[in-house]
C-alpha cells in the first residue's frame, strides 16, 4: 500500500514539474531580460534610449537611440498588413464559405505548406527576385526595401491569417447562413453581413497572430530590408527592424559594454510589442466563447 | 381554391440514398398543409425543395416537378424565391442586434432603406407575428433578451417583413413551451389569411389542432393526403393509423 501511495506521489511531483516548467522558462529568460536590459540606464535614460533618433552603438560616444529601429519594425507590420490583411481574409472566406470540397482541400494544403517554408528559404527567394523586381518598378537605388520586406512578410503572415481566420468562420453555426439565405439573402450578402459579423472576433485574434508573427520575424527582414537604422521617410527606402539589429550585432558587441546591454534593452521593446499584440489576439480569441 | 405548388413526381438523391420517392401533391393558397412523419421520413427535405434550401447541400440530385404559380422553381432566381417562399427554422436564430435591426435584415438586405418605411414595415410584421405588444416599447433592445418563445415569434415577423407569399415552418415549435407553442400557433391561425402556410412537425397535436389538410410522409414516400379531420379520425392506410396513434416514429 504504502509503496502504491509513494508512486502516486512521486508521478504527481514529477507531472507537476513538467507543468509549471514553462513558466519558469518563460520568468527567468524575462527576468534575464530586465536584469541585462535595465543595466543600459546606468548609460543612458529611457527617454534618450526610446525617443533617441540616431542608432550609432560604436561611434565614440556611442548613440543608442531605438526610434529608428522601431519605426522600421512598424513600417515593415504595417506594410505587411495591409498586404496580408485583405488578402488573407478574402481567401479565408473563399475556403470556408465559397469553394467546392476538392479545391478546398488543395488550397488548405497549399496553406499549410506556405507555413513550412523555413523564413531564411523565404528570404534568399526573396532576395533574388522581390528584390531586382522592387527596384526596377520604382526606379530605386536600391530593392533593399520596407517594401520588399512588407511583401515577404505578407506570405508568412498569411497562413496563420488564413487558417485561424477560416476556423473562425467555419465554427459560425450553419444555421446562421441557412437564416440569411432563407430570407433571400445572396451568398455575398450573407458572407458580408452575417457570417463576416459572427466571425469577427476570430478573424481580429486571426490577424493579431499574423501581425505579431510577422513582428518577430528575424531572418527574412535582415536579408531582405537593407538595414540602414534610420528614420525612415517612405516604405521605399532600406530600414533595419529591432529584430535584425539584434540579429545582426549580438554577435560583435563586447559582453558587458553599453552597446550590449543596448541589445537587451531592444529584446525588451520587441517582447513588449509582440506581448501586447498577443494579449489582444487573445482577448478577441476568447471574447465569444 | 387556387393552386400555390404544383409537385409532380418529385424524386430526390443526397448521394445515392433516396430522399424522396414519386411524391405528387397540391398545396393550395391560404391553407395550412401540415406535414408530419417519423424521423428520416423526408418531411424536411420535402419543404427546403420549396424554397430550394437543398441546394446547398452536396450530392443533391432531383427530378420532377416543382411549380411555384405556374412556374418551375428551378426557373426562379434564388433571392426572389427565397424572398417569396419564406421560411421559420427549428430554433430561433435572431441575430446579436436590436429588434427593430432583427426585423428589417432582409428587408434591408432587399434594398429598403427608408426610415419610415422601415419603421412601417417593422410596426406591421410585429402586429402580424403578435408580439408587437409585447415588443413595442424596447424596440432598441438586444433579441438576445426576449424569451425564446418571443424570439421565434420575432423570427416570424422577420421572415414577415420581406414580404413572402408562402411561409414554410420547419418544426417551429420544437424547442418552445406549452405556452409559447400556442402563441405561434395562434399566429398561424391568422396569418393563413394572406399567407399559404406549410408546416412540418414531429407533434402529432399540433398538426391536429393547426392544419387544414395534412400530409403522411414514412421512408421518402407520401403515405397520405387529406383533410386533417379525416386523417385523424379515418385515415385510409394502416400505416398512417399507427402513426397517429403512436406505434411507432
Amino acid at each position: 500500500m504504502l509503496v502504491r501511495k509513494l508512486k502516486e506521489l512521486i508521478i504527481e511531483k514529477i507531472i507537476f514539474l513538467c507543468g509549471v516548467l514553462s513558466i519558469i522558462f518563460v520568468g527567468l529568460i524575462f527576468l534575464f531580460l530586465l536584469k541585462e536590459g535595465l543595466a543600459l540606464f546606468k548609460f543612458i535614460s529611457p527617454g534618450g534610449f526610446l525617443f533617441g533618433k540616431s542608432w550609432y552603438p560604436i561611434s565614440e560616444p556611442a548613440q543608442l537611440g531605438v526610434l529608428p529601429l522601431i519605426l522600421g519594425s512598424l513600417i515593415v507590420t504595417l506594410g505587411a498588413a495591409v498586404i496580408s490583411i485583405p488578402i488573407g481574409v478574402g481567401c479565408a472566406v473563399y475556403i470556408a464559405e465559397v469553394a467546392p470540397a476538392k479545391t478546398k482541400e488543395v488550397l488548405k494544403t497549399g496553406i499549410e505548406l506556405l507555413a513550412a517554408i523555413p523564413s531564411v528559404v523565404l528570404g534568399f527567394i526573396g532576395m533574388v527576385t522581390l528584390v531586382p523586381w522592387v527596384k526596377n518598378i520604382f526606379h530605386l537605388p536600391t530593392g533593399l526595401t520596407a517594401l520588399s520586406g512588407s511583401i515577404m512578410l505578407a506570405f508568412m503572415a498569411m497562413p496563420t491569417i488564413v487558417s485561424i481566420a477560416e476556423d473562425a468562420l467555419y465554427s459560425v453555426p450553419k444555421s446562421y447562413k441557412e437564416g440569411a439565405l432563407a430570407l433571400g439573402a445572396t451568398r455575398w450578402q450573407s458572407i458580408y453581413r452575417v457570417m463576416l459579423p459572427a466571425a469577427s472576433s476570430g478573424i481580429l485574434a486571426a490577424v493579431m497572430l499574423g501581425l505579431g508573427r510577422v513582428i518577430g520575424e528575424t531572418m527574412a527582414v535582415m536579408m531582405i530590408t537593407g538595414n540602414a537604422a534610420v528614420i525612415p521617410q517612405s516604405i521605399l527606402v532600406p530600414v533595419r527592424t529591432l529584430t535584425a539589429t539584434i540579429a545582426a550585432e549580438m554577435g560583435e558587441a563586447v559582453v558587458g559594454s553599453e552597446h550590449y546591454f543596448a541589445l537587451f534593452a531592444v529584446g525588451i521593446v520587441l517582447f513588449v510589442i509582440s506581448f501586447a499584440i498577443n494579449v489582444t489576439a487573445d482577448l478577441f480569441l476568447h471574447k465569444k466563447r | 381554391m387556387v393552386t400555390k405548388f404544383d409537385i409532380e413526381n418529385l424524386n430526390i438523391w443526397f448521394k445515392e440514398v433516396r430522399a424522396l420517392k414519386d411524391v405528387s401533391l397540391k398545396i393550395q393558397a391560404n391553407e395550412i398543409l401540415s406535414v408530419i412523419g417519423p424521423s428520416n421520413s423526408g418531411k424536411t427535405t420535402f419543404i427546403r425543395m420549396l424554397n430550394r434550401m437543398n441546394e446547398l447541400q452536396y450530392n443533391f440530385r432531383m427530378n420532377g416537378k416543382v411549380e411555384l404559380d405556374g412556374f418551375d422553381v428551378r426557373k426562379i432566381d434564388l433571392e426572389p424565391l427565397r424572398k417569396r417562399v419564406g421560411m421559420v427554422f427549428a430554433l430561433p436564430l435572431p441575430l446579436p442586434l436590436s429588434i427593430f435591426d432583427n426585423v428589417v435584415y432582409g428587408a434591408r438586405m432587399h434594398g429598403i432603406n427608408n426610415k419610415n418605411k422601415l419603421k412601417e414595415i417593422v410596426e406591421r410584421s410585429l402586429k402580424q407575428a403578435y408580439i408587437w405588444d409585447e415588443v413595442k416599447d424596447r424596440l432598441g433592445v438586444s433579441a438576445y433578451k426576449l424569451s425564446g418563445g418571443q424570439q421565434q415569434r420575432l423570427c416570424i415577423a422577420r421572415t414577415l417583413a420581406v414580404g413572402p407569399e408562402v411561409i414554410l415552418y420547419d418544426e417551429p415549435c420544437s424547442g418552445l413551451d406549452p405556452i409559447s407553442t400556442a402563441k405561434v400557433e395562434e399566429t398561424m391561425l391568422k396569418l393563413k389569411e394572406k399567407y399559404t402556410i406549410v408546416l412540418v412537425t414531429n407533434n402529432v397535436k399540433q398538426a391536429a389542432r393547426v392544419g387544414d389538410r395534412t400530409a403522411f410522409f414514412l421512408n421518402g414516400e407520401l403515405v397520405e393526403l387529406d383533410k386533417t379531420d379525416q386523417i385523424f379520425t379515418a385515415p385510409r392506410d394502416k400505416r398512417t393509423d399507427g402513426y397517429i396513434r403512436g406505434k411507432f416514429g
